[in-house]
């Protein structure tokens, strides 16, 4: 054949319009440009002005397309016909839905509306739906951070005032050494592969600590294979290895943490908290004067190594704990399974990086205490985790101890270390307390969830039982931050603390890949009293997709996909701001629903104004709100202060100023998006930072400058052991004490995971992880992220494979101490010796999301879940003690401890359940 | 059997960093996203939400594990699609002259309205980039965004291809080959690019940047201020406080 090169256009029209909104694959929330084609979606990619993506998207985002068109997708409303659990249902109208809705809700406002739990999932507007909740005046509320990674959420702030990902992120533009510890990675995913590229472009190092070396581990110049929960040893002994080598930032120590306060040495009620002078303020030893001076006082030199009265400073005592022996490399090794010399390794690492090779900006600033610094010195050493460390029954703990050791260094808030996202920085005493005020008819007195100083701001009743469904703010987990959602089905079924009437639940997949034990959890959902009635009476869930969920509820209100509807991404709850700006941002319809589903939150709006919930009605009790865009732009929740802060007032104010009904046509034509920028002077050091402070009220973060120091010693869980040591009136149940003197430790402190207590029987550790190209269960309905992953086999590292002699295609028996699954295995070497892991989520129950019943989802498809139970094994009291961690309830999911066999290929992974009914008709085989 | 064009100066192609590639799949949706909607037929996908699903994919990502001889096993994330060789078999193979190389810039396309199905081009890929959509009955490859990377209607930021576009760590890089300055091909020099599968002969204008070298820091463990046990915790804080 010649060379004839047949015509080609080379200019083809890419669609006739693009719109701009934000991408709800996952919980990122990049900007997206949603190209239409005759009105119709044909293609998604990254806003290249968006702060989150800068016009990169993941393989989920650029997959929305496939979401929309799902046979998944649910088509109205719902009620159920049959028995709870078959998926037999009838559609309704939207008015009988409602109508229905308000005929279980209203009674219990007006008598207990406490027998409301309402717990939403991978909710992106929980400062509305909590407002939703207080207006209902039920105590049950919280969305699902308790069972995903509340322990760094609390940690952070507990520690320093932010956390990781939604509060904070590396310096990604000056970091030398960057340290990721078991991540998520779905989890802020966009950010922290742009950031890993800047890295690697620039060479910087970086360095992978995770049992398991996939995707950012896979490229990690240095891979360290630690054994599941024992992070937080690893941390202290390389806290070790720095204390005596001197290799921390003195100067940093001195002005901007706790280290120089001094400890109460004196025994009783005050044991153990710090010296305050008469006005409250923190007191320090001067080392100008040699005497004590409130912290704050201009020109004061706070000292590290003073003692007064008796008292030390935080620093010796942690410097004195940390040195001890029990934290050397070799005492650890074994236990964590990274050799000693290695951990010297790490620490010289991490102590060459932040010592050697500073970063000097040439930005001169002026600190609270209003003393000038000419430069901004940075500790480039970058640190980031989540739930790897944080899903252990120790993971408080274990992230208070990585954010002792990012302090120690100096690396916090400084160029090359880990910056706060605005409107964090914000310490734990800026936050609310918790509310539990539950009044018949009235609102509750404030937010449900905050973080409590001491035992007076637990969630008690009259009698000191647990005020709320799930135990949050108890005595079994404090500090539980984000509630307990794992705890509310099990709790509420077995009647304790006590029984509820309606559960209502947001694009939650509890009985399925969202819960521990899902087997037991379809039989809680199920079961009946003596009179044959639902234990649960009532379940009204919302979603947009037939989920395993869906065929247990009563109710079901179809949701919109994410863009077809109106969201904000607001600074009151999940904001997507980055280190040098604040950012909010809108999900707006940019195509219209095809069918008769309505916006969760619309729906709330509408339930709330036939409720006549406070927030949600006028004077004369008509609907205050039209919908939840009405909502977005009208709301106030402080004069002046909306759900978004761009275009506020005439259209010209950003934070504070009055409700613009032209908002959200300001957001459309700004690409979904606002932006303010934070002044160069203010961009390091927030917590402290005189010029940061004055820009973050006049955004209307808070009212008046609050600069603080960071907490290594924690005060608050201090008092809880002081109340465990028998101080004050507000007392722990017996059976408590010895658990709370262990993990309310106001020093980063480690022990041994709970499930560990199983590991004779069970020695091998099981995870799970999260792929890049999945959330959670979503990916499964999605034509093109099905076939990249849409089976999952439990990987298993060299030893146990060929000591068990596992060949391709075989499958095992895996047993927990409270539950069996068989599933298919393969090999992989780069694992930790004693850990074996899986896909979470891509398991599927036949009927579920559309798929074929012969999906290999439903048949080779499994979860670890099964083996997971909700409480810890009996321990002959009685008690449902909760497999979470002590301080903040974060479900334990990481603790699971198995023993495997090989096992004869069974016809499909076991357990298998009946199939579901599905509520939406069979997919087309083919597409297009 | 179809002729190659005499080589072209302008080689455009892409040189993806195996050091950064995390394995994420985003070029992959992206490209099915782009093209299932772009450049002649649809990617169909068979058997979509059943048991065996089948789609038609021009880029795909495959992770593999290496145990080196020393030190932990390692992972390599490798994006396979058409390497738009200079000597392209497939484009000889061909029966009809749908398979063709551009003698302009050295892409190679097929031209639907002439290709038959045969398969023969997929056979003669020594790179399995070549997929046939069983729907549309031709074959179905990576086009490097032909319709993208010269398109008016495009933003000129825009004009790459859309796995390079989407890549969220940077691994992918789009440019002229031929051109020696070019920043892809000093990306080449700096980092040691190479031909996948040399020996084949194919001359592939796509480059890899290989993994760099893993493993430990060279930096020797940190020298105590003093051992601790002989002079005590007092003695530490004092050697550590006096340089304060």
């Amino acid at each position: 054949m010649g060379l004839q090169e047949p015509r080609l256009d080379t200019s083809p029209k890419v669609s006739d319009e693009v719109r701009k909104t934000t991408c709800y694959m996952c919980a990122c929330r990049c900007g997206i440009n949603v190209h239409l084609k005759s009105g119709k979606v044909s293609y998604i990619e990254g806003n290249r002005d968006h702060p989150v993506n800068r016009g990169v998207l993941c393989a989920k985002g650029a997959s929305g397309i496939m979401q929309v068109t799902a046979p998944s997708r649910l088509r109205t409303p719902l009620k159920r016909v049959g028995p709870r659990g078959s998926g037999a249902f009838e559609a309704i109208s939207w008015d009988e839905a409602l109508d229905l809705a308000v005929s279980w809700l209203n009674p219990l406002r007006e008598t207990m509306p406490e027998k409301l739990a309402f717990f939403t999932g991978r909710d992106q507007s929980q400062s509305f739906t909590s407002y939703w909740a207080q207006g209902f005046g039920t105590p049950n509320y919280a969305a699902h951070g308790g069972f995903c990674s509340v322990n760094m959420a609390a940690a952070g702030i507990y520690t320093m005032g932010g956390a990781f990902w939604e509060f904070g992120q590396p310096d990604w533009d000056r970091a030398k050494l960057f340290i990721l510890f078991g991540v998520a990675e779905d989890h802020d995913s966009n950010p922290i592969k742009i950031g890993i590229g800047k890295l690697k472009a620039r060479g910087a190092r970086v360095i992978g600590v995770n049992p398991i070396r996939t995707g950012y581990n896979g490229v990690a110049d240095d891979w360290y294979g630690i054994t599941p929960g024992t992070d937080g040893l690893l941390i202290l002994a390389l806290i070790h290895e720095l204390l005596r080598a001197g290799k921390i930032d003195l100067d940093y120590l001195a002005r901007f943490t706790n280290a120089p306060c001094l400890v109460d040495a004196a025994e009783g009620p005050g044991h153990g908290l710090l010296l305050r002078d008469k006005d409250g303020k923190l007191l320090v030893i001067d080392r100008a004067t040699g005497k004590p001076a409130p912290f704050d006082r201009k020109g004061v030199q706070p000292d590290l190594g003073a003692t007064h009265d008796g008292c030390r400073t935080v620093f010796q005592h942690l410097a004195e704990r940390y040195l001890s022996d029990d934290y050397a490399p070799e005492a650890v090794a074994e236990r964590t399974g990274i050799a000693a010399g290695r951990i010297r390794a790490l620490a010289a690492e991490i102590a060459h990086a932040a010592f050697d090779m500073p970063v000097i900006l040439d930005r001169p600033w002026t600190d609270f205490r209003g003393d000038r610094h000419e430069a901004m010195v940075g500790r480039p050493v970058a640190f980031h985790a989540m739930r790897g460390i944080s899903a252990h029954s120790n993971g408080f703990q274990t992230a208070r101890a990585l954010h002792l050791l990012q302090i120690l260094i100096g690396s916090v808030e400084t160029p090359g270390g880990f910056r706060f996202k605005p409107p964090y920085p914000k310490p734990p005493e800026a936050h609310p307390t918790p509310h539990c005020d539950c009044v018949p008819g009235k609102p509750l007195g404030g937010p449900h969830l905050g973080f409590v100083q001491g035992p007076q701001h637990l969630a008690l009743k009259a009698d000191g039982s647990p005020a709320r469904i799930d135990k949050a703010f108890s005595w079994e987990n404090p500090l539980s931050a984000h509630g307990l959602m794992h705890m509310v089905i099990p709790n509420a079924h077995a009647g304790d603390p006590y029984r509820i009437d309606t559960l209502l639940l947001y694009m939650a997949n509890m009985s399925w890949n969202s819960s521990m034990n899902s087997g037991a959890v379809m039989e809680m959902l199920t079961d009946t009293d003596a009179d044959g009635a639902y234990k649960i009476p009532h379940i009204i869930y919302s979603d947009a997709y037939a989920s395993e969920m869906v065929a247990y509820a009563d109710l079901i209100l179809p949701d919109t996909t994410y863009l077809e509807r109106h969201d904000c991404i607001s600074l009151l709850d999940r904001p997507i701001c980055e280190a040098d700006a604040a950012a909010d941002a809108i999900r707006w319809p940019v195509v219209e629903p095809d069918r008769d589903v309505r916006g969760f939150q619309s729906v709330l709006v509408d339930l709330g104004a036939r409720l006549g919930l406070p927030g949600f009605v006028d004077e004369e009790g008509h609907a205050k709100y039209r919908d939840y865009a009405d909502y977005m732009v009208r709301h106030e929740r402080r004069p002046g202060i909306g759900p978004l802060m761009g275009w506020r007032g005439d259209g010209e104010k950003t934070g504070r100023g009055a409700p613009n009904p032209d908002q959200l046509e300001r957001y459309i034509a700004n690409g979904g998006f606002c932006v303010e920028h934070v002044p160069e002077e203010a961009a390091f050091f927030k917590p402290w930072n005189a010029a940061y402070q004055d820009w973050a009220v006049s955004l209307g973060f808070y009212d008046k400058p609050q600069p603080y120091l960071f907490s290594l010693w924690s005060e608050p869980l201090q008092r809880f052991r002081l109340a465990a040591e028998g101080h004050g009136d507000l007392q722990p149940p017996e059976h408590l004490r010895a658990r709370l003197k262990q993990a309310m430790d106001p020093l980063p402190v480690w022990y041994e995971p709970f499930g560990d207590a199983a590991a004779a029987d069970y020695p091998i550790h099981a995870l799970t992880q999260r792929p890049m190209a999945m959330y959670h269960s979503w990916g499964s309905q999605n034509a093109w992220l099905r076939q990249i992953h849409g089976v999952n086999p439990l990987y298993l590292p060299t030893a146990l494979w060929e000591t068990h002699g596992f060949r391709d295609g075989d499958w095992a028996r895996v047993t927990s101490p409270t539950g069996t699954i068989t599933v298919p295995v393969a090999h992989m070497a780069a694992l930790n010796a004693n850990t074996i892991w899986t896909w979470n989520a891509i398991g599927k129950r036949k009927g579920a999301w559309a798929l074929d019943p012969a999906a290999p989802e439903a048949t080779k498809g499994f979860l670890l879940n099964h083996l997971i139970h909700e409480l810890l094994p009996e321990k002959g009291d009685g008690l449902r003690w909760s497999n979470s961690d002590p301080v903040t309830g974060q479900a334990a999911w990481f603790d699971l401890r198995v023993r495997i066999e090989k096992a004869v290929p069974p016809h499909e992974a076991q357990p298998e359940f009946p199939p579901l009914r599905s509520p939406v008709p069979p997919a087309r085989r083919n597409r297009p | 059997m179809t002729a190659l064009p005499p080589p072209s100066a302008k080689k455009l192609g892409l040189v993806i960093d195996l050091d950064t590639c995390v394995g994420c799949q985003a070029c992959v949706t992206a490209c099915k996203g782009w093209n299932d909607q772009g450049y002649g037929a649809p990617l169909s996908d068979q058997n979509a939400y059943g048991s065996e699903p089948c789609g038609t994919f021009l880029n795909r990502v495959h992770g593999y594990e290496v145990t080196p001889e020393a030190g932990p096993a390692e992972i390599v994330n490798f994006p396979r699609s058409c390497l738009h060789c200079e000597d392209a078999p497939c484009v000889t193979v061909c029966p009809t002259g749908a398979s063709y190389k551009r003698a302009e810039d050295g892409i190679v396309l097929v031209n639907e309205d002439a290709c038959i199905g045969c398969g023969l081009c997929a056979w003669a890929c020594p790179y399995g980039a070549r997929e046939l959509d069983p729907s549309a009955g031709v074959m179905k490859k990576c086009t490097l965004c032909v319709d993208r990377i010269y398109n008016e209607n495009l933003p000129e930021e825009d004009r790459m291809p859309a796995c390079v576009r989407t890549c969220p760590t940077g691994a992918r890089h789009f440019g002229d080959l031929g051109d020696p300055g070019s920043a892809v091909s000093r990306l080449v020099a700096e980092r040691g690019g190479y031909d996948l599968m040399p020996e084949m002969g194919t001359k592939p204008v796509n480059k890899y940047l290989p993994p760099r070298k893993k493993g430990a820091a060279p930096d020797g463990p940190l020298t105590p201020l003093l051992e601790t046990p002989a002079t005590g915790f007092a003695g530490w804080l004092d050697r550590l406080l006096e340089k304060f």
